[in-house]
């Protein structure tokens, strides 16, 4: 896949001043030449930056003070910032609800997607029948549907299939519309031509001799899948693990489909149904929304590097 | 492994080859007949709900040609806003030392929902100059605050007198709002895509080119541009694609009101508010159609360039 090297960056920084260095300009004046670039690059990431930081500001802001003056005076005076806002949204609107809601739909989707997908794609890559081919690539293929072409009847086969017991502990249905094993098992679908392209990939660039030699030791295919190819595999399944996750949290179309229940939705099905109720109260929203936010923002931050790959080579998902 | 048994495999790749033929082959192939039946998917119709979307005959309710018009309009301003926008990006950036803040800030809001970058695009584009910040701004340079979400007249009358007040049907100012948010959104991914791919252009052939005098334009569109010309084809798959799917961001901005209907939204909106299944099914198999060379395409080319690493 893709990947970033920053490691280049500086020789070729270098190599640019040593040509510039050819064509004879003072330091100082090559200095002044860059001043435009500057401007124009410190300006660009300013820009993209105020959207999410105004959200910040005014989620923290007293409520009355949103409609009476601007984000910005708030930077002024930083001591009449409140937590009320997050308080009101978390306990009174339902989101400590529907955080706990995108995470029992986002991390059992993320973890059922990656085990089947790691266990079929050590198959295709290291236990190759006749067809085999053939059936990895139609699985892959896969890929060109767009969900919405699976939503109707989907729908009508969760009806028809429903299991009317309720889900011990974490709510809903056993199974059919509004129940989290329902919704796994879609996410987990819709993300398998994907996880099993890149895992099989991964997997056989793994070389030959060391899973031949193991299984001259004795080792089964269960043994070398989890010793062997698992740990060596480590940064695809991390940036897979990552791109899947965001997937899944930051999803409407499946949660509006198949969590219509107010008490199973997620955030962002949340957000969406307190926009249209309360579309002005932006106290509300703007916390709603940071709050929904926090889980991608930390694991950018934190794993940005597993994080950009993920989402590079997840860009062909569809 | 020595001796394994032949239906060992079949064991392995049996959860996978289940789901995806359950949740992916079955329900495609059940699309395309349900877009050939009636709403109560009873009675076989022939290509009826084709020729619905074709003649839009209730276009209060359903406008299938806005749609269609807001599609293509879509496709092209916002691909070609954020190839252009990420390529200019990663040749400038890869000129200072602190790249990757740059890069960090620019490529942040690709972490995010649709659904939260619409509550924080809903604030900035607020009538109310106090509360919307482009709208603030209009006011301190003395014009009149834009509903930008609203507004249907041509893009440069909010800022001009200039040209004609409206334009014929999807140019107009809604919609270029709404596509700047995604654009705002994926410029990141844009970039940094370019970017690693401007790290594998050999310095030898700029330097050269540099001491024979090229100048730094020369530089950009006759050696960068060709050399990238294949990963700058998957960036633009990539968001054609993307562009093609999306809803949510339009979902919650305007709920596909005044004229921002894409075919997405109006497939939502047929399917599972209007509950008509046999037009929401043409919808997606319409959708389906116009993904699918694309996909082929951005597929084919990920393998290519995986195979010449």
């Amino acid at each position: 896949m893709l990947k970033v090297q920053p490691t280049t960056a500086r020789r070729q920084s270098e190599d640019s001043q040593d040509v510039s260095k050819l064509r004879r300009k003072t330091p100082f004046r090559r200095t002044l030449a860059r001043v435009p670039l500057h401007l124009v690059l410190v300006g660009l990431a300013i820009v993209w930056s105020i959207p999410t930081i105004a959200l910040l500001v005014s989620s923290f802001r007293e409520p009355s003070a949103i409609s009476v003056s601007g984000w910005w005076n708030a930077l002024a005076q930083p001591s009449s910032f409140t937590t009320d806002n997050y308080q009101a949204v978390l306990a009174q609107r339902g989101m400590a609800r529907a955080f706990l809601n995108s995470l029992v739909i986002t991390v059992p989707s993320t973890l059922l997607t990656i085990l089947i997908a790691a266990v079929a794609a050590y198959a295709f890559a290291w236990m190759p029948f006749r067809g085999s081919n053939h059936i990895f690539l139609a699985i892959v293929a896969l890929l060109v549907v767009p969900v919405q072409m699976t939503l109707i009847p989907l729908l009508r086969l969760y009806s028809a299939l429903s299991v009317d017991v309720s889900m011990p502990l974490l709510g809903g249905r056993l199974f059919g519309t509004s129940s989290f094993l329902g919704v796994w098992l879609a996410h987990c679908a819709f993300g398998l031509p994907f996880a099993v392209f890149l895992l099989r990939n991964s997997f056989s660039s793994i070389p030959r001799d060391l899973l031949e030699s193991a299984s001259l030791d004795g080792a089964s295919d269960l043994q070398i899948f989890r010793q062997i190819v698992l740990p060596l595999s480590a940064p695809s399944l991390a940036a897979l693990a990552i791109f899947q996750f965001l997937w899944v949290w930051n999803d409407l179309l499946v949660a509006f489909v198949f969590l219509s229940d107010p008490s199973l939705a997620p955030m962002t099905l949340r957000i969406t149904n307190l926009v249209s109720s309360f579309g002005s109260q932006y106290q509300l929203l703007t916390a709603a929304a940071f709050v929904s936010m926090t889980l991608p923002l930390v694991i950018f931050f934190g794993l940005h590097r597993y994080f950009v790959q993920g989402l590079l080579a997840g860009s062909v998902k569809g | 492994v020595i001796g394994r048994r032949w239906w060992v495999a079949w064991l392995w790749i049996a959860p996978a080859l289940m789901l995806t033929s359950l949740f992916l082959l079955y329900p495609t192939l059940d699309s395309v007949r349900r877009s050939l039946l009636d709403p109560e998917a009873q009675t076989f119709v022939g290509l009826e709900n084709y020729r619905f979307l074709v003649e839009n005959p209730n276009s209060f309710v359903l406008d299938t040609h806005s749609a269609f018009l807001n599609n293509a309009l879509w496709v092209v301003v916002f691909t070609a806003t954020t190839v252009g926008l990420g390529l200019i990006l990663a040749v400038l950036t890869s000129r200072v030392k602190y790249e990757s803040a740059v890069q960090s800030a620019i490529f942040v809001p690709m972490a995010i929902s649709f659904v939260a970058a619409a509550v924080i695009w809903r604030f900035m584009y607020d009538i109310n100059p106090l509360i919307g910040t482009l709208n603030a701004i209009l006011t301190a340079i003395h014009r009149e605050p834009v509903a930008w979400l609203q507004d249907i007249r041509a893009p440069q009358q909010w800022l001009t007198q200039w040209g004609p007040e409206v334009l014929p049907k999807p140019l107009h100012l809604n919609n270029f709002a709404l596509i700047l948010v995604a654009v705002w959104m994926w410029t990141g991914f844009a970039m940094v895509v370019l970017a690693a791919g401007l790290k594998g252009v050999p310095t030898e052939i700029l330097e050269a080119a540099r001491v024979d005098g090229a100048s730094e334009l020369q530089v950009f569109w006759r050696i960068i541009i060709p050399i990238l010309a294949p990963t700058i084809l998957v960036v633009a798959t990539t968001l054609v694609i993307l562009s093609l799917k999306l809803f949510d961001l339009i979902w919650v901005m305007t709920g596909g009101r005044f004229d921002t209907d894409v075919v997405a939204t109006l497939y939502l909106r047929t399917t599972f508010i209007l509950r008509n299944f046999g037009v929401g099914s043409a919808l997606a198999v319409v959708l389906f159609l116009c993904v699918l060379p694309v996909s082929l395409l951005s597929v084919r080319r990920i393998r290519t360039l995986q195979e010449g690493r």
